[in-house]
């Protein structure tokens, strides 16, 4: 088992190494020379790069509140009480991650800019020549707003699964102990599901970090727009790769900072009956202000997008590209077969970590699950540096396998930390008390732990499968002759401004995406419950 | 099969007359079988089917028919990746020596500067081409050309016609003037297409002048560079800007379009060819070349020719509202008509590659998004 760990952890190590291969390359050629006396690092020190890290730090301060307050807020409600609606919205507010980010922000600029058609018709009821308290979306608060909009659905999913298997003997233990609902949630629930929502905002905050062309779209640069502007603009791949890896190490000080926080507290509810707490009805005031809270959350993060969407494609005119199939059948059995296999080695790693107890795995974990946070391009770049090392890279024309290699390395975040969000809420005595029992570790594993494991593991497939319908930028990189997937069709057409054409592709990503959502939540719905 | 024959003709009843006639049909219908089916068989063994394979940053619906048109004339199937131009680049760079590429499409006379100075091109003769394409929009070195431009785009100035007057805003310098404090807007300076214009102009003018005007226009500058080209042309019929700056194909995409509200956005801007009564307006190019390590170059040349054909010249351009790299060839693109013919800008296009650095450098110190 042990042998198994290691190799999956080596083999999807690699690219991540990979990115130390050019310090070793460049070289002493004229090319190398030429670029050491450009400076681009010290260049990018001295005139943008304290901008970009101050732009990137605000942004994930506020996307991780906007996130944090939609995903905790909302699954709070959903799971714990009982309001008109609450069936639709418990799966239907896992939706918006089926919205690219890119698309999202087109969206949202396209109908709230200046020359959009919010500002244009208030400028014409209220007569003016410039609307002076209309916020510009194209600003670090319009990404900070879209980008929580799209991504809450990652602590919304992992924070729910959490709060819907605290024990019902906790809060009746805390109701008899004179705590009000609200008080029983800051003080008991939240507190207890801290490895889930941290789950699931680091999720989401890595994605930020890793994005280019939303963020760009928006007028923001981040770190990543440094990391492009050397590789692109300065044609200096050393200065790209270097700066990929501190946007890493900070990512790991990020993780080492929570680890060493959490280290001293427990998250799992001992005692052995657990017995769920039955959803509390809400009545009047209550419930409208419930319900009021998820449908405008819902509103905005989907149905106003796909809304713009549909608006666009009926202005359009439905023209359905010859290859649109093609498109389709690549997109959806990528991200099959990817989701597939990241969960499996998902499992494996966090059980390895789980059984062993060693620190070490733990670790490597966690810099397995960093490729979440480098923008998908840089990855590609690993991935290239690796095969072109070993003059391998010709594969890369011939199947996809490459390219799946890719989304495991990008996504194994999404599905790892799912599942050991899951798995640490399994308590250890339950393990202890089958090994008395006389079962192996493989045997407490089907018998025990994948029950309880079924939601985190869905969850976990669920991510990967949307992320890689999604996934653009490795995609345009590694692919395959003649082989474009949805994702690829909406991008060329927004590089080429042809923004009412994207439409139809955009919208198939998001009803794609929307199969294995609902399919996936009613199947959650049904797991049991302990 | 004989003795049954002797044995039919021997027998006199029809019944048997007509099994016979059945054997004999089977016999031969059979044998015909084999003998057309071991025919096929070596038929299929013969000459396999030619293929190229073409890396592409241009992704045009009309390139299908650019390429079905080649697979038509030749035979020859083509299989294509389409990346942007970086993307292109790094996959090739790794690939090295084994790389399946033949042909190399780029956009941006930067790019394939860069492309070529990165060693990704090989030198080839054709006569047919240094016919057809003028001489500064190719890149030779010993041996014949390294890469061949197929289609241009001018970067043009467009202006709200209520706001600025166009004499105000008719070079690309006096976009930096204090007369159009407050209205100018572009797209991001690290666009190429930005630094392609920013390093034609140091090349005319030299880094010094040019770092000022960058300056100039930061000062000028109406809101921080945001969008691309079409949202500019957006932003300056809604009068949030006064003047910006765009790709003419996106202008004329627009000018082209059927719908009401795209007409109405159009009616309020103003449109001119800067600098033609200086340096003339600034120009680019999408081509490409053959790839150094090329498996089937024969192939590869048949198609940068073909690319050269009024039909293909037809397809490359027009698809994308751009002007066709050979001068004879007429393209009926009511827009560009429409436009009408421009003073061009007399800088080489390697001169663009080679400062696109100093140029970054320039717009990064001038604080210029």
């Amino acid at each position: 088992m042990s042998r198994v760990v290691v190799l999956i952890a080596v083999l999807l190590s690699l690219p991540l190494l990979g990115l130390f291969i050019p310090f070793f390359t460049e070289g002493t050629g004229e090319a190398a020379q030429e670029l050491s006396r450009q400076g681009t690092l010290q260049h990018l020190w001295q005139h943008v790069l304290g901008e970009y890290v101050t732009s990137t730090l605000l942004l994930l301060i506020g996307v991780g509140f906007g996130v944090f307050v939609l995903g905790v807020g909302n699954a709070w409600l959903v799971a714990n009480y009982q309001f008109p609606g609450k069936k639709l919205f418990e799966w239907a507010l896992i939706l918006p991650l089926a919205i690219p980010t890119y698309v999202m922000a087109y969206l949202f600029v396209d109908i709230l800019q200046f020359s959009g058609p919010i500002q244009t018709a208030l400028r014409n009821v209220l007569g003016l020549g410039q609307l002076w308290f209309f916020p510009d979306p194209r600003s670090l608060g319009g990404a900070m707003w879209a980008f929580s909009f799209c991504l809450f659905p990652y602590v919304y999913l992992i924070a729910r699964t959490s709060f819907l298997d605290r024990s019902a003997r906790l809060s009746e233990a805390a109701e008899t102990l004179g705590y009000s609902g609200f008080q029983a949630f800051y003080r008991l629930v939240l507190p207890m599901s801290r490895p889930a929502i941290f789950a699931g905002m680091a999720l989401a905050l890595m994605e930020v970090m890793a994005d280019y062309g939303a963020v760009a779209y928006f007028g923001v640069e981040t770190f990543a727009t440094g990391i492009f502007r050397a590789w692109l603009s300065f044609s200096d791949r050393l200065a790209a790769v270097q700066l990929s890896l501190g946007l890493l190490v900070f990512v790991l000080l990020i993780f080492y900072i929570e680890q060493t926080n959490r280290a001293r507290m427990r998250y799992v509810s001992s005692g052995v009956v657990q017995r769920v707490a039955p959803p509390r009805l809400l009545r009047g005031k209550k419930a409208f202000w419930a319900f009021a809270a998820c449908g405008s959350t819902l509103a905005c993060a989907f149905l106003l997008p796909v809304a713009a969407l549909l608006k666009l494609l009926w202005e359009q005119g439905l023209s359905l590209d010859a290859r649109y199939l093609d498109w389709l059948q690549n997109s959806f059995g990528l991200s099959a077969i990817t989701a597939l296999i990241s969960v499996a080695c998902a499992l494996i790693l966090a059980y390895g970590a789980r059984l062993t107890k060693s620190v070490t795995m733990h670790w490597v974990n966690r810099l397995l699950g960093l490729g979440y946070a480098l923008p998908g391009a840089v990855l590609a770049v690993g991935i290239l540096s690796v095969l072109g090392l070993f003059q391998m890279a010709w594969i890369m024309s011939a199947t996809v396998s490459v390219l799946i290699y890719a989304y495991l390395i990008r996504f194994l975040s999404s599905s790892l930390q799912s599942v050991e969000a899951g798995l640490s809420r399994i308590t250890p005595s339950m393990d202890g008390s089958a090994a008395l029992l006389g079962a192996t570790p493989w045997q407490t594993m089907r018998a025990i732990h994948f029950p309880l494991l079924k939601r985190s593991v869905l969850t976990a497939g669920l991510f990967v499968f949307v992320d890689v319908m999604k996934e653009l930028p490795a995609t345009l990189l590694l692919r395959p002759f003649n082989f474009d997937t949805l994702a690829v069709a909406t991008y060329q057409l927004a590089a080429d401004e042809r923004l009412s054409e994207l439409a139809l592709p955009s919208l198939t990503i998001v009803l794609a995406g929307l199969i294995p959502v609902i399919l996936l939540s009613r199947a959650m719905s049904k797991a049991n419950r302990y | 099969m004989s003795f049954l024959a002797l044995r039919a003709f021997t027998d006199h009843s029809l019944m048997n007359k007509q099994r016979v006639f059945n054997t004999v049909f089977k016999t031969l219908a059979g044998g015909l079988l084999s003998i057309a089916s071991v025919g096929g068989a070596l038929a299929q063994s013969g000459k396999p089917a030619q293929e190229l394979n073409i890396y592409s940053a241009r992704h045009y619906q009309t390139d299908e028919l650019l390429y079905s048109g080649f697979t038509k004339a030749t035979g020859i199937k083509i299989n294509r990746i389409e990346a942007s131009d970086n993307a292109l680049i790094e996959r090739l760079k790794s690939e090295g020596a084994k790389s399946p590429a033949d042909v190399i499409l780029l956009v941006d006379a930067a790019r394939l500067w860069r492309a070529e100075k990165d060693g990704m091109f090989q030198p080839f003769q054709s006569a047919s081409i240094d016919a057809r394409i003028p001489q500064n929009l190719r890149a030779t070195a010993e041996g014949g050309n390294t890469w061949v431009g197929y289609s241009t785009r001018a970067r043009v100035i467009v202006y709200n016609k209520a706001r600025v007057k166009p004499e105000d805003v008719d070079t690309y310098e006096k976009l930096a003037d204090p007369v159009n404090k407050g209205k100018v807007c572009t797209r991001s300076g690290s666009h190429p297409y930005m630094l392609s214009l920013v390093g034609a102009m140091i090349d005319r003018s030299g880094e010094v002048a040019t770092e000022a005007w960058a300056k100039g226009m930061v000062t000028n500058q109406a809101r921080a560079p945001r969008g691309g080209d079409t949202d500019q042309i957006k932003a300056v019929a809604a009068g949030e800007c006064g003047v910006a700056l765009t790709n003419s194909y996106y202008f004329v995409r627009m000018m082209r379009s059927t719908k009401p509200e795209d007409q109405a956005l159009m009616a309020k801007v103003g449109f001119l060819w800067p600098n033609q009564a200086t340096s003339g307006t600034h120009i680019n190019i999408a081509g490409g070349g053959i790839a150094k390590n090329a498996p089937h170059p024969e192939a590869a040349k048949k198609f940068l020719e073909y690319l050269a054909t009024d039909d293909a010249q037809v397809y490359f351009a027009d698809g994308n509202n751009e002007w066709p790299a050979v001068a004879s060839v007429q393209i009926e693109n009511p827009g560009l008509k429409q436009l009408g013919s421009f003073k061009v800008e007399d800088v080489p296009v390697a001169a663009m590659g080679r400062n696109q650095i100093a140029a970054q450098k320039i717009l990064d110190r001038a604080r210029f998004k």
